[in-house]
């Protein structure tokens, strides 16, 4: 493979962790907090507000329904508003992160709901507000949970990167469909899904490892 | 006795005497006034009536028993003590002031004045023994100089200093619940309550926990209401009790009056796990209806009241002049007061049979023939 090639993988590599990097961090300010209280709020909970509760829900599930190229390109307008711009990497970012976030509050919400209702019950009785059980207990308790679930979530958001390209969103799915795909390289579609694998491995090896250091239910027998 | 009095501890199923005896403070720490719980019918389900015209008052200082069978109300009564559950009707005073009035803010500083501990010990796996002592401080607002200190204290306290660092995966159950306790201790509570808080735990460390608890009552006049299906945990560690049945209070006073003089199925009940009223199987199965020649009448006698059961064997045998024999017995004692029963042989000749029930009936011990032994 020739050196231009191989630049071309290693700058489309940093295009998608530019995108997943940045998506992921996003996705997770506004999908954590929307998990939590989706975990939080149906009736007689610590946030109860069954109505809205139910809106958030249906909300999360028809964004959660649509196809994420379709949702690319169905908020576009949106995108414009937001990055100033509908073409690149960083514009791309806007649909990566819609996407992600009531992906994240989903998984946030189930790993939140894996915490024993005794412990809030317990906070409860020695006067903790909510908002106090929310940080000092439910956050803490899940937090296994919660490094899998961001894990998952960064693995999904690399596989939704690759449809950026699209929008000229670059990244390593592009540079796949364009040079191994359209231009019939071969040895470009393999270099780019070795690259794709060894990326995922990656993720999900320091996910792991890092649930493991946090979890102190199972590290001692 | 007046009725005033009657009205603020006893039930009006409780027997008299408890009830005198069980005079109120004027100043009780927990006051239950005029109280129902009922949770409304949900998605199919009935409705229950957890609790109903419940009036009893806890003196400040005690430890108060409250047993019921599960289902009883008891977890839903010491729920309203703290404010985690709102009565239906009437009102929860603790340490004068209307919890079951309170929300919000106010709420969360008066529960900081009411500790508890649970069955299944509620820690958090995710810090340490220390770090879960430090938890109810840090919702306080504590400094952290202020946490650190008070946590050595009160883990030299429960007498786990060294497991300061220890995560609850690593510690035993009875250690789990030293940590509940210090926890519960840490805002400097007036009450401690207690769900069931031994019942996971096995004999042995149950009853140094308990021990535990009685010190801390004894040494820093904390009240402290226990909850429990276990009578070994209130003729342990309670001075007063409770006996909750179906969500109403069926007895209360006393331990000692309570179960010396039980007046409910459910109390008479209770005191049976801790006494047994039946026969050893060896003496049950001899036992015939018709006197056979030489043979013995078997009369059990109930007994009940400091000291009651020491001399009775060896004064009926002098004043009557028999040979009693003793076939079992089983004394145990609660608050102080023996409680038991006596199996006794009488030699079946005469009349001796008819003098020992009326030399019994003469002193108050209850007692019944149950049959003959060869």
């Amino acid at each position: 493979m020739s050196p231009e090639l191989i630049n071309l993988i290693i700058q489309a590599t940093g295009e998608s962790l530019y995108m997943v990097g940045i998506a992921a961090l996003l996705g997770t300010a506004f999908g954590l907090p929307l998990g939590v209280f989706l975990a939080t709020s149906r009736k007689g909970e610590l946030f109860a507000a069954p109505l809205v509760n139910r809106v958030l829900g249906a909300i999360v599930n028809a964004t959660r329904s649509t196809p994420f190229i379709i949702l690319v390109v169905a908020i576009i307008p949106f995108t414009r508003l937001v990055a100033g711009t509908s073409i690149g990497s960083t514009a791309a970012i806007v649909p990566l992160t819609i996407a992600s976030a009531p992906f994240i509050a989903r998984l946030v919400e189930a790993a939140i709901r894996e915490v024993d209702g005794g412990l809030i019950e317990t906070a409860s009785s020695f006067g903790a507000s909510p908002m106090q059980i929310v940080l000092k207990v439910l956050i803490p308790e899940a937090l296994p949970g919660l490094v899998l679930a961001l894990t998952l979530a960064v693995v999904s958001l690399l596989g939704y990167s690759a449809m950026v390209g699209a929008v000229g969103g670059g990244g390593l799915g592009d540079l796949g469909i364009r040079y191994g795909y359209q231009r019939f390289m071969p040895e470009m579609m393999l270099a780019v899904v070795a690259v794709l694998i060894a990326l995922v491995q990656l993720v999900q090896s320091a996910g792991d490892y890092l649930a493991r250091r946090v979890n102190r239910r199972l590290r001692h027998r | 006795m007046n009725a005033h009095q009657s009205l603020a501890v006893g039930q009006p199923i409780a027997p008299p005497e408890a009830m005198s005896r069980a005079a109120p403070e004027p100043d009780p720490m927990v006051r239950f006034a005029g109280i129902s719980k009922i949770y409304p019918a949900y998605r199919g389900k009935p409705g229950v009536n957890a609790l109903q015209d419940i009036d009893f008052a806890i003196p400040r200082g005690s430890i108060t028993g409250v047993i019921g069978r599960s289902g009883a109300g008891k977890s839903s009564l010491v729920r309203l003590i703290n404010g985690l559950e709102k009565p239906t009707t009437g009102r929860v005073i603790v340490d004068n002031s209307d919890i079951s009035a309170l929300a919000g803010r106010e709420l969360r500083l008066a529960q900081r004045s009411i500790g508890m501990i649970f069955q299944h010990f509620n820690l958090l796996s995710s810090r340490t023994a220390a770090d879960n002592i430090a938890l109810p401080l840090e919702i306080a607002g504590w400094t952290r100089a202020d946490i650190k200190a008070r946590v050595a204290e009160l883990l030299t306290l429960v007498g786990i200093a060294d497991k300061h660092d220890r995560y609850p995966s690593e510690l035993s159950g009875g250690q789990k619940q030293r940590i509940g306790i210090a926890r519960a201790l840490a805002t400097r509570p007036s009450v401690l309550l207690s769900d069931e808080a031994t019942s996971a735990l096995d004999p042995q460390t149950t009853r140094a926990i308990l021990d535990l608890l009685a010190n801390i009552n004894r040494e820093l006049g904390v009240t402290i209401v226990l909850i429990t299906h276990e009578m070994t945990v209130v003729r342990q560690l309670a001075k007063e009790v409770v006996v909750l049945d179906a969500g109403r209070v069926v007895e209360s006073g006393h331990v000692a009056d309570i179960f010396t003089h039980p007046k409910h199925p459910i109390t008479q009940s209770f005191l049976a796990e801790v006494i047994g009223d039946s026969l050893p199987v060896s003496l049950a199965s001899r036992i015939v209806a018709e006197p056979p020649a030489g043979g013995q009448a078997v009369i059990r006698v109930q007994v009940r009241g400091a000291g009651a059961g020491d001399t009775v064997v060896a004064r009926l045998a002098r004043e009557l002049g028999l040979d009693v024999a003793l076939l079992s017995a089983r004394i145990d004692e609660i608050g102080g007061q023996h409680v038991g029963s006596l199996v006794l042989g009488i030699p079946g000749r005469g009349d001796a049979q008819a003098r020992v029930l009326a030399w019994l009936s003469h002193y108050q011990f209850p007692a019944e023939h149950l049959g003959y032994v060869a």
